[in-house]
């Protein structure tokens, strides 16, 4: 189907276009001078902006469905302005096989919202002992490599991973935690949580698993990618990483970039997350490290879970938070609105900088561009309704929050996987 | 007060307004029957997803002696981990008309989100390291029947620091009372964000005990402490038990208190517990009294 968007406003990663009538016909963008088509929308003050790119989803297929489907996930990727969603294969069994990784590609296939793109384990069973089968598994469609979820406490299979990676041309990501210094802790360590009597989990298990990491990089070569940072100390060390030339990119959340561990407070299981909510000073400088580019690319770090088990005792509710659905116009109207943050740079954020690290270009809107776009409205103010996610995690720590920059129309490839427009 | 979760937000008149109660609630128990029917006809339900048989028995006799029907429900929350979720019985319970829920859990904050599920009142019965506050509440009150006025008394608490709700409920009670709170341990159980409520942290035994008005002394017990914190009791008593000696350094006649259950000859030495300056039988005593003015107060301030 033909379709043209008249008098949105262009931006895309490199900054704001000015307005155009853009006609999508087979699959791309066929000019930006308008043109016949079979469906015209009105944008007028509307963005039009490329698609995002998330790194980091759990759609818990297979073996979790009752948290998440292949439906439900990228049907609520859609409605974010995702068009593409890296699925994280801390699955049941951990997508480990190349079969498996082939399978869930197909099953993914089948559903009309965003694209799905795979992770694969680094290592068999994600158990961090021996390395999974990383040719075959990329040979299946694995775009990056991680044992996200665990950490990886023997270096030594981590520096093989990366080697063997960097030959594949693919990146490792690591969810880099010491597992000593975590202990059991459920929340991130300071004054206020050992008030509340929670076990903590310090800023120092980040940064100096963060930084042993970095020495591997430096030894192994190949690239590494740090996901959801959350702590001041560990975006310093990427930063000087960075300048010392090494091929190190890095991801944050929207939870991490818009909440703290003063969430807390209420004791609410909802705000359990790894790594951990931490403090203002460490928001403040993920927001300045994502400002900078030492942070590459927002990832959701989608978490979902049944409303029975996030609502179970702090201690044994299980980590994660959901948010595919809303991270656009949370970080639309907490960054770019209320603290002058470069709509620019979100945008780069959310396409290019995640397409770099899994080695795609970046996206810009001009004619012969794949139609993976998404338009969104940056004057509807209207609350997070979880009631209404497509998610099957129907609760959210931003039930209530008033947000701009809403999602109407997402298109992959041109085909209209989600449309609020009417 | 619609419940008690914690001391977060209160106020030293309202602590002061419940030992007033708690003192008529001593006589009503110094009486041959000591059973007044105020909250006849209530029904309060202990619900304990860890087991504790003392302070079970506290609130169940607290409730019947002012007449409330008393229901109880146990189950470790590991087993109910499968089947039916934390919420789901405490839904249940909630629908038989339960006017107040007793509830004890090994995880922090259990009792905080009971209250956001039930209409009724929810008192924290002790919820993992975070807060234990009828327990503070009887301490406070027995050491103010000790002392006096709590403004300016140093009160030393001294034990696993880190991992204790008796611990955490006191530096925040005494510190709303005006007391100078120190808690004191080995280094591994202290807190290491710099503490909580204001109270002073120290790894040194001789000054946190120096000058004490008072001294807490905290159940230690090896086996319940993670993470391989403590090598040994011996290694314990070496720096941290209170013996006569050390005991010494406090205010003559200071007294000693412990939340029970103790551990003889490991945190305390043994005839310091039966001695003059013990006063470990008092605080089960008042224990009881405290809990059924919290109740009282609880049931019958929501009624008015």
């Amino acid at each position: 189907m033909s379709l043209l968007i008249k008098g949105a406003r262009l931006w895309d990663a490199s900054g704001e276009h000015g307005t155009a009538d853009v006609l999508v016909a087979d699959g791309r963008i066929a000019s930006l001078e308008g043109g016949e088509a079979e469906r015209v929308i009105e944008a007028r003050g509307r963005y039009l902006l490329p698609g995002f790119l998330d790194l980091h989803a759990h759609l818990r297929t297979p073996g979790e469905e009752q948290k998440e489907s292949l439906e439900t996930g990228l049907r609520a990727a859609a409605a974010g302005g995702f068009v593409e969603v890296v699925m994280m294969p801390n699955t049941r069994p951990p997508l480990d096989l190349p079969e498996a990784v082939s399978g869930v590609l197909r099953q993914a296939a089948r559903v009309r919202g965003a694209r799905a793109r795979a992770a694969a384990a680094l290592t068999k069973g994600q158990e961090g002992k021996e390395l999974a089968e990383l040719r075959l598994l990329a040979e299946a469609g694995a775009v990056l490599f991680t044992d996200d979820g665990r950490t990886h406490e023997d270096a030594g299979v981590l520096a093989a991973g990366l080697r063997y990676a960097a030959a594949l041309g693919r990146p490792v990501a690591v969810h880099a935690e010491d597992a000593g210094l975590r202990g059991d802790g459920v929340a991130h360590e300071c004054a206020l949580t050992e008030a509340l009597g929670l076990p903590g989990n310090p800023a120092e298990a980040e940064s100096a698993r963060v930084a042993r990491d970095l020495e591997l990089l430096r030894m192994t070569g190949g690239h590494l990618h740090f996901q959801h940072l959350s702590t001041k100390s560990a975006v310093r060390l990427v930063a000087e990483a960075k300048r010392r030339g090494r091929r190190v990119t890095a991801e944050v959340t929207p939870h991490h970039l818009t909440l703290t561990v003063d969430a807390l407070k209420t004791l609410d299981p909802l705000f359990k997350v790894a790594p951990p909510l931490r403090e203002e000073a460490d928001r403040e400088a993920l927001i300045e490290a994502l400002a900078e580019g030492v942070v590459d690319a927002v990832a959701t770090d989608h978490a979902p879970h049944t409303q029975a088990e996030k609502e179970a005792d702090f201690l044994r509710a299980p980590f994660g938070i959901p948010s595919l659905e809303i991270a656009f116009p949370l970080l639309f109207t907490e960054l770019v609105e209320k603290r002058g943050f470069p709509l620019a740079r979100l945008v780069a954020a959310m396409t290019d900088g995640p397409r770099a690290v899994i080695g795609e270009g970046p996206r810009r809107l001009v004619p012969g561009a794949p139609a993976d776009l998404v338009l969104v409205d940056p004057r509807e103010r209207r609350p997070v309704d979880p009631s209404r996610f497509f998610s099957k995690a129907k609760y959210s720590p931003w039930a209530g929050w008033e947000l701009l920059g809403w999602p109407v129309l997402t298109l992959v490839g041109g085909e209209v996987v989600f449309d609020r427009l009417g | 007060m619609r419940h008690l979760l914690d001391f977060s937000g209160w106020e030293r008149a309202e602590v002061e307004a419940l030992f007033q109660t708690a003192r008529a609630m001593k006589e009503v128990l110094a009486r041959p029957i000591k059973q007044v029917p105020a909250l006849k006809g209530r029904t309060v339900a202990t619900v304990f997803f860890e087991p504790s048989t003392r302070t079970r028995i506290s609130f169940e006799l607290a409730a019947k002696r002012l007449g409330a029907d008393v229901v109880s429900f146990s189950a470790q929350s590991s087993s109910l981990k499968k089947g039916e979720s934390l919420k789901d019985t405490v839904l249940t319970l909630a629908a038989y008309g339960v006017d107040a829920f007793v509830v004890r859990a090994d995880a922090a904050g259990v009792p905080h989100q009971v209250s956001r599920w039930v209409e009724a009142a929810v008192i924290n019965a002790g919820d993992g390291w975070r807060a234990h506050p009828t327990q503070a509440l009887l301490d406070a009150f027995t050491l103010t029947e000790a002392l006096g006025e709590l403004e300016g008394k140093k009160i030393a608490i001294v034990g696993d620091i880190l991992h204790s709700r008796v611990a955490r409920s006191n530096a925040e009670l005494l510190g709303i009372l005006g007391a100078r709170v120190w808690l004191a341990g080995p280094p591994p159980l202290l807190p290491r964000r710099g503490g909580f409520f204001g109270a002073r942290v120290s790894a040194d035994l001789e000054e946190a005990l120096s000058d004490a008005d008072a001294v807490m002394v905290l159940r230690i017990q090896k086996e319940r402490i993670p993470g391989g914190l403590l090598a040994s009791e011996a290694d314990y008593r070496a720096g941290y038990q209170i013996t006569e000696e050390r005991l010494s350094l406090a205010k003559p006649e200071a007294p000693v208190l412990h939340p029970g259950p103790m551990n003889r000859d490991v945190e305390l030495e043994g005839p310091l517990a039966d001695g003059p300056r013990s006063l470990v039988l008092a605080q089960v005593e008042n224990g009881q009294a405290v809990r059924m003015a919290v109740l009282y107060h609880l049931l019958l301030g929501r009624a008015a």
